[in-house]
């Protein structure tokens, strides 16, 4: 009795944990779920043709690739964009910082519908009301992820003392060859972990994206939509998907973590 | 510490132009637009285009017609906010400071489930909440539901559902905040004959209070506009003002009255917020 | 002009000089601060020159500047004859060993000590890293990363990875003052060796004088931006000419005088109404006034009346107010009639006795150990007695 008294608080963190991981359960249970009918979400029987079948229900696997597309190009930018003003903040002085960091936080404070809508009145008011589609849904995926994406390298790039690069250039190395043989390797993490973020970010929007999509759909519509016409199961073979990949990808992160956090102290 | 010799000159400059071009672009220009667009003449249309006529009145019937929809997102998403607020607390206290060597592993699964479909989780507590499922049945067995009482279609299932879907938000800025407080200072407080709940109250509480406003920010705001929670979890009759906006600018083309909404629900947030930061009195967030 | 300029215009030496030479050199930051001003220093090739300070004196900029890490605001920098001034520090012949090491924590120990060699493209990095991994017995730890050694090794691998370029020069930032006092004082020795059997010069920043007094062949003790004394350790310590070094290096007693007489052997000084001489060798000022310098340790205590060994200076009237037993000496404070309190430290010989607090003793110096210095000077300049 008293073990549960000294421990309650760490129990009651472990219950609410555990609240946290029920739909994923869920999630992974309605994988293998052969429903009775379209239009009730329950479980009823076992199969695994939600597996084998994965590309069964229409239009679900093109809005994936649609989804992964717009995920790695956005990614891809949104990285590159945010890495660079990131060093610009740690490493450079310039007028209009405060002005710079209120730019970076807005976005990732404002909400998304909000977001969204502003960005269609620009597309609207420019005259690309009959464009609306990945390149818009692209542009808006980029705006947003960038924030994150600097504060995630900033953080990193922060934490790195200069001393190194001093060295560096104290034993010949010319500035170019001091960034890419000490300063970017020490730098990388951060910007892995950033990119990794951008792309959940970019493959999980929905508001925003929807409000700026035309006719293109991505995955998290394609499930928005599907839930009116009764929701096929291979979604959820989908987000088990994602959540054992993003699993592994965080495991092995933090492993590799492990050795290169020893090696900073 | 990290000494660091900031460099002048144009490198800086350059590095920074290609985001801040983005950012001003596509985030600043584009709520010029949306200011505009809400002052257009409702009588276009986005096919035949929209005449500028400063037309106030947009916003005036915006709040008459739709005021509905936002009170109940401002409620719900207050509501979620406190629910998350109490739940987060538990559990970024449960990390901070009862987890020892399994901190990193917990903060780990905080965030982990959140890795999978935003979408799909909300579908699941479809399933989870269902009439027939297993919270109805023991909210009914213990009688805080009526025999033929339901949690799916009401409020109750979208607030429940908008506070798991915020809850990390609320978490990492709370335990960053926590992890923050030197445990000598509990220390201290219970050699000055502060019981566990005093030294809770009077150190702990305060010193985690920027914790607390970034974290209940960081979930509020996001929370009145969502409108997946409702659409996936609650009726149709019970719409949110994020539906509304979304259904106005798509289904009913009705730009200028979208348009206004939205600035509304900035202009609304954006006071609630300065009001609440005031008053809380931390005034950096970053 | 300062004294190291003045010696070397004196010894007539022309602009080739052979070794490190800093002529006026000065560096103010943006912000008004002036950390060096107007610096001339002549290191000799492969000397060993200490700078000695308190924090923030200027030593270690003057150390950046040399090694290209900053740039001065005016003067001149030359190395071997070359000037250097504005060079970017990776076409410098010079190389540092860092304060906290700055090994580089992704790369394994022999890529850390190859790395200068590898970016001037030198051929045969092998057999010169492992030759040098032996010099500083860590060749059995060439494949492990920074953080798997101790603090010493890192300090060794440090040093070697700067050795190994055979620079003109080695800076050493303060290298030994995150070592516990053992590993220092091994160090220390360690350094000196190298040095001694390399040849190379070596220009050494430290706050610590015993590790200065200790390692090097000349010491510049520095304060505020400025070279207060520049000499062998023995000068600097027995002969200050400034309360600051007084003060910095050991201890010192400085007494209020004046100035009665100066002859061409030795200065008279009234000392609260004893006379005491100073040799005019020793007697670092012009004016009307002083402070007469003495160290404890060459202070004689004993009783009253008692004949002492040290024909000279005799101060009687002085009442024992602290004793402290420090095992080698004992530390006693001793109340002179004009109300100071003077520190002497005798040696536990076992030849005298032990006084006690209250004792009335008589204090004794042989002339040739005081020194008069500027009476305009704070008495307290380098006791370091404040928190910093």
């Amino acid at each position: 009795m008293r073990w549960i008294r000294e421990h309650l608080v760490l129990l009651l963190g472990l219950l609410v944990l555990l609240y946290t991981f029920v739909p994923i359960f869920v999630v992974v249970l309605m994988s293998f779920n052969d429903p009775d009918s379209r239009n009730v979400y329950r479980f009823d029987g076992f199969t695994l043709d939600n597996w084998t079948n994965f590309c069964g229900a229409e239009g679900m696997c093109s809005s994936l690739v649609r989804s992964i597309e717009i995920g790695l190009l956005s990614t891809l930018v949104a990285t590159i964009l945010g890495t660079l003003m990131a060093f610009a903040l740690v490493r450079h002085d310039f007028a209009g910082r405060s002005a710079t960091n209120l730019l970076i936080f807005l976005p990732m404070a404002a909400p998304e519908i909000v977001l969204g809508s502003s960005l269609l009145a620009l597309f609207v008011a420019s005259g690309f009301a009959g464009q609306l589609g990945f390149w818009t849904i692209l542009i808006a995926h980029i705006m947003f992820c960038l924030s994150f994406v600097v504060v995630t390298v900033r953080a990193r790039l922060a934490g790195m003392n200069d001393t190194l690069e001093q060295a560096a250039m104290d034993l010949y190395a010319t500035p170019a060859q001091t960034f890419w043989r000490v300063t970017f390797p020490l730098v990388f993490p951060g910007i892995l972990g950033a990119a990794l973020l951008s792309f959940s970010l970019s493959f999980d929007d929905f508001i925003v994206t929807n409000l700026n999509a035309g006719t293109t759909t991505t995955f998290p519509m394609y499930v928005w939509g599907a839930n009116q016409r009764g929701v096929p199961m291979q979604v959820n073979a989908v987000g088990t998907l994602m959540f054992i990949v993003s699993v592994a990808i965080v495991v092995v992160g933090e492993l590799n973590n492990r050795r290169r956090r020893a090696a900073l102290t | 510490m990290a000494e660091m010799t900031r460099r002048r000159g144009r490198v800086g400059y350059l590095l920074i132009i290609p985001a801040i071009a983005w950012l001003v672009v596509f985030f600043v220009v584009p709520f010029y637009s949306l200011l505009a667009t809400s002052l257009y003449d409702p009588a276009g249309s986005d096919f035949r285009g929209y005449e500028m006529t400063y037309h106030l009145s947009n916003y005036w019937d915006a709040i008459s017609e739709f005021k509905g929809p936002l009170g109940r997102s401002l409620l719900y998403g207050a509501i979620a906010t406190l629910l998350c607020l109490v739940l987060g607390y538990v559990l970024a206290y449960a990390i901070a400071f009862k987890a020892g060597r399994w901190k990193n592993l917990m903060l780990v699964l905080v965030i982990a489930p959140f890795f999978t479909s935003f979408l799909l989780r909300t579908l699941s507590w479809k399933l989870i909440l269902a009439d027939d499922g297993p919270v109805v049945s023991v909210l009914q067995f213990v009688h805080l539901l009526g025999d033929d009482g339901r949690l799916l279609a009401t409020p109750v299932a979208v607030v429940a559902g908008l506070t798991y879907n915020f809850l990390p938000f609320m978490v990492l800025p709370l335990f960053a905040s926590l992890d923050k407080i030197d445990h000598r200072l509990v220390e201290a407080s219970s050699d000055l004959y502060g019981n566990p709940v005093v030294s809770f109250f009077k150190v702990t509480w305060p010193l985690s209070l920027p914790g607390v406003v970034s974290g209940t920010l960081l979930t509020f705001i996001p929370a009145v506009g969502d409108y997946i929670n409702q659409g996936l979890l609650g009726s149709p009759n019970q719409r949110m003002i994020g539906s509304v906006i979304q259904s106005q600018f798509v289904d009913a083309n009705n730009y200028p009255s979208a348009a206004a909404l939205s600035m509304i629900l900035m202009v609304l947030i954006v006071v609630m917020v300065l009001v609440y930061v005031r008053r809380a009195g931390t005034e950096e967030l970053l | 002009m300062s004294q190291v300029a003045e010696a070397a215009t004196a010894a007539g030496e022309e602009a080739s000089y052979d070794g490190l030479r800093l002529r006026g050199v000065t560096k103010t930051y943006p912000n008004g601060f002036t950390a060096v001003r107007d610096l001339d220093l002549d290191v000799p090739r492969g000397s060993f020159i200490a700078l000695l300070g308190p924090s923030g004196c200027g030593k270690t900029t003057t150390l950046r500047m040399v090694a290209g890490l900053e740039t001065p605001s005016s003067g001149a920098i030359t190395l071997a004859g070359n000037d250097i001034t504005y060079a970017k520090p990776y076409k410098r012949p010079v190389n540092t060993v860092f304060q906290n090491y700055a090994l580089f924590p992704h790369l394994d120990i022999f890529e850390n000590v190859a790395f200068g060699l590898k970016r001037r493209k030198v051929k045969d990095v092998d057999a010169q890293v492992r030759q040098m991994l032996d010099l500083v017995e860590l060749d059995s730890q060439a494949r492990k990363r920074p953080t798997q050694l101790s603090g010493g090794q890192q300090q060794r691998v440090a040093l070697a990875r700067a050795l190994i370029n055979r620079p003109e020069v080695l800076l050493l930032d303060e290298p030994l003052g995150a070592l516990d006092l053992k590993l220092r004082r091994a160090m220390q020795i360690e350094i000196k060796r190298i040095q001694v059997e390399v040849g190379l010069t070596f220009v050494h920043v430290t706050h610590d004088q015993e590790e200065a007094m200790t390692m090097a062949d000349t010491v510049a003790v520095m304060n505020a931006g400025v070279i207060e004394q520049l000499g062998a350790p023995a000068e600097l310590y027995e002969n200050p000419r400034s309360t600051f070094v007084a003060n910095f290096l050991g201890q010192s007693n400085l007494i209020e005088g004046t100035v009665v007489s100066r002859g061409s052997d030795t200065t008279s000084v009234d000392m609260h109404g004893i006379g005491v001489s100073v040799p005019a060798a020793r007697t670092h000022t012009d004016g009307d006034k002083g402070w007469i310098g003495i160290r404890p340790e060459k202070v004689l205590i004993g009783e009253e009346g008692e004949a002492l060994d040290a024909p000279g200076n005799t101060i009687p009237g002085g009442v024992v107010t602290d004793v402290s037993f420090n095992g080698v000496s004992t530390q006693y404070l001793v109340r002179m009639p004009w109300g100071q309190e003077l520190q002497v430290f005798a040696q536990n010989t076992g030849r005298t006795r032990m006084f006690r607090t209250g004792d009335r003793v008589e204090l004794s110096w042989r002339p040739e150990y005081a020194f008069l210095l500027d009476f305009s000077q704070d008495a307290s300049a380098g006791s370091q007695r404040d928190d910093d």
